[in-house]
């Protein structure tokens, strides 16, 4: 029953796959990028008047993560699912004998998941082994406190694709409606940047905004797993936030299930 | 029936013109291209008022991050909010024109080289830059442009500067060899595209890399990061040096008065290099065909 939804993850790591050096530049841009929030940061921590609500060495990590799963985050479309809208072919997408749903999600999925698979690698053995081993060591991403903290951090990363390719395919169902997502994706990059921690790790934003930062579902796409990882979120306390991330997921999934429903029924195909 | 003679008589006329048309110098091209690629853009208001919006909200955000750790952390180093809007203003300002105007050069190698539409543009007897950079001027860009210009107008107002000649010369130095160094950025990043075929995103780095950097002061930054960014790639000589000299603070790294006004002329010299460059490129020219 599974086979076509994971049949689509296996051809999509095929495909990345074959553009390896694509994916060693990727490592590249967000190495330099990485260290230049990391010399931002240190420059701010070092002249803290009062005691930051973070540990350096978490920030390091929220960095290094961010840089190497950025690109799980729902800030493109399924760039196949986007052409089936403008050429029409998601007429062939509807005759499928698969819930559409599922089948776009696990395509969505596979994409985000094999994209970054093959770019964190680099970014991560250099974080991981050779920023210690060239004198770089406070820099340097650390593994995770306990193994409790690891586990906790693998089930959140899971969250994580699950939850990006919610909030993608709840974009991707507008297609619907805008043919076009090149709108509301340059509306979604900067807020989601900000709301996920890419911009800058969330506890490190204003104290009066902590209550509805942790309330707001995009904490899931990047502040929840990374603070898993360095311990700032005791492995004990993961549970409770591993739990809202995934409901959010689900609010996500069924939002973006009943958009889909909807769109199907009023669907216009553009061309032929 | 007696419409037709006349018909062809006008078009007879219009081919005459064609034949000896009024050629529009280097900048008359490039400000037709601009008109061409405006009235396109218009055809699409929606799409042009919501990407706007997008670039808009995206950089309203960026601000608000440098506030928020500002706000959290005081101070960085000897560095106060209103310097760093400074920084972050004038990078802001002038690279939303480069954004704008070297778009051409940006999509170089993907849309010319790649698909052969070079050799089309080398068949026209005319000058080769204003029509790759007249390919589209991408409008939406004042979405960068206005959250910048509030910040520089904010920081400036804030910064209590103690305004003369110079002091409004380096900042006019600053803002023209910003826009420069990043325009030259991308004729280079366009001109490795004649050998590679594609556009090189690696270039990313120095452009979209290079922004995010010269929004803090150098100072702040490793040492050879600092010197890669002021003798390498001179980022450093366009933003840091003279805006310092603009806010008349003793500069951490030492520069002195003279060196702050001459810096940014690495920017023009950059500019002119990068141009150098795009013609030997284009002289190694070979067609992928189409």
């Amino acid at each position: 029953m599974l086979r076509p939804y994971l049949a689509v993850l296996g051809a999509r790591y095929r495909e990345v796959l074959q553009y390896r050096s694509a994916a060693v530049a990727n490592s590249v841009v967000q190495l330099f990028w990485g260290g230049i929030r990391l010399m931002v940061l240190a420059a701010f921590f070092a002249s803290a008047s009062t005691e930051p609500p973070m540990a350096f060495a978490a920030v390091v990590a929220y960095i290094w993560l961010g840089q190497a799963f950025f690109g799980l985050l729902p800030y493109s479309l399924d760039p196949d699912i986007q052409r089936k809208f403008l050429e029409g072919n998601v007429a062939w997408e509807l005759l499928r004998p698969v819930n559409l749903y599922a089948f776009w999600y696990a395509r969505t999925f596979a994409h985000r998941v094999a994209d970054t698979t093959i770019r964190m690698l680099p970014l991560l053995f250099v974080a991981l082994w050779v920023l210690p081993w060239v004198g770089l060591d406070a820099w340097a991403l650390k593994p995770p406190p306990s193994l409790a903290s690891g586990i906790a951090f693998a089930v959140a990363l899971f969250g994580m694709a699950a939850l990006a390719t919610a909030v993608t395919m709840l974009f991707q169902t507008t297609l619907f409606w805008l043919v076009s997502g090149r709108g509301l994706q340059a509306c979604m990059y900067g807020l989601i940047s900000l709301l996920s921690g890419l911009a800058v790790p969330l506890p490190l934003l204003p104290a009066w905004l902590q209550p509805a930062l942790y309330w707001q579902p995009f904490r899931g796409l990047g502040d929840t797993p990374f603070r898993i990882y360095s311990g700032d979120i005791a492995a004990s306390a993961a549970p409770v936030e591993i739990a809202l991330q995934f409901g959010w997921t689900a609010v996500f999934v069924g939002i973006g299930y009943a958009v889909l429903s909807r769109g199907r029924g009023r669907l216009v195909i553009q061309g032929g | 029936m007696d419409r037709a003679p006349s018909g062809t008589a006008s078009r007879e006329a219009t081919l005459a013109d064609d034949r000896h048309p009024r050629k529009p110098g280097t900048v008359g091209l490039y400000l037709r291209l601009i008109g061409v690629s405006v009235r396109g853009q218009m055809q699409y208001r929606g799409t042009f008022l919501v990407m706007s919006f997008g670039q808009l909200l995206t950089h309203s955000l960026e601000p608000f991050a440098i506030w928020a750790l500002f706000d959290r952390f005081g101070s960085l180093a000897v560095w106060t909010l209103p310097q760093v809007a400074l920084l972050y203003g004038t990078v802001s300002v002038a690279f939303a024109f480069t954004d704008a105007l070297a778009r051409g050069f940006d999509l170089f190698g993907d849309q010319f080289i790649k698909t052969g539409n070079f050799d089309r543009i080398l068949l026209r007897p005319r000058p080769l830059v204003p029509q790759v950079a007249g390919h589209e001027f991408t409008l939406f860009r004042v979405g960068r442009l206005l959250p910048g210009l509030v910040v520089l107008v904010w920081a400036l107002w804030s910064l209590d500067i103690d305004w003369n000649a110079a002091r409004v010369l380096l900042l006019a130095l600053s803002l023209a060899g910003t826009f420069l160094f990043f325009y030259g950025l991308i004729i280079l990043q366009a001109t490795l595209a004649f050998w590679t075929t594609e556009t090189l995103h690696i270039f990313n780095l120095l452009t979209y890399g290079g922004v995010e950097t010269a929004q803090y002061p150098l100072a702040i930054y490793a040492r050879d990061f600092r010197r890669f960014f002021t003798f390498v790639v001179p980022l450093g000589c366009v933003t840091y040096f003279p805006l310092v000299g603009v806010m008349g603070v003793a500069d951490p790294l030492g520069s002195t008065a003279w060196m702050q006004f001459a810096a940014p002329l690495a920017g023009f010299a950059f500019f002119g290099a990068s141009l150098l460059a795009w013609r030997t490129g284009v002289r190694h020219y070979t067609s992928t065909g189409s």
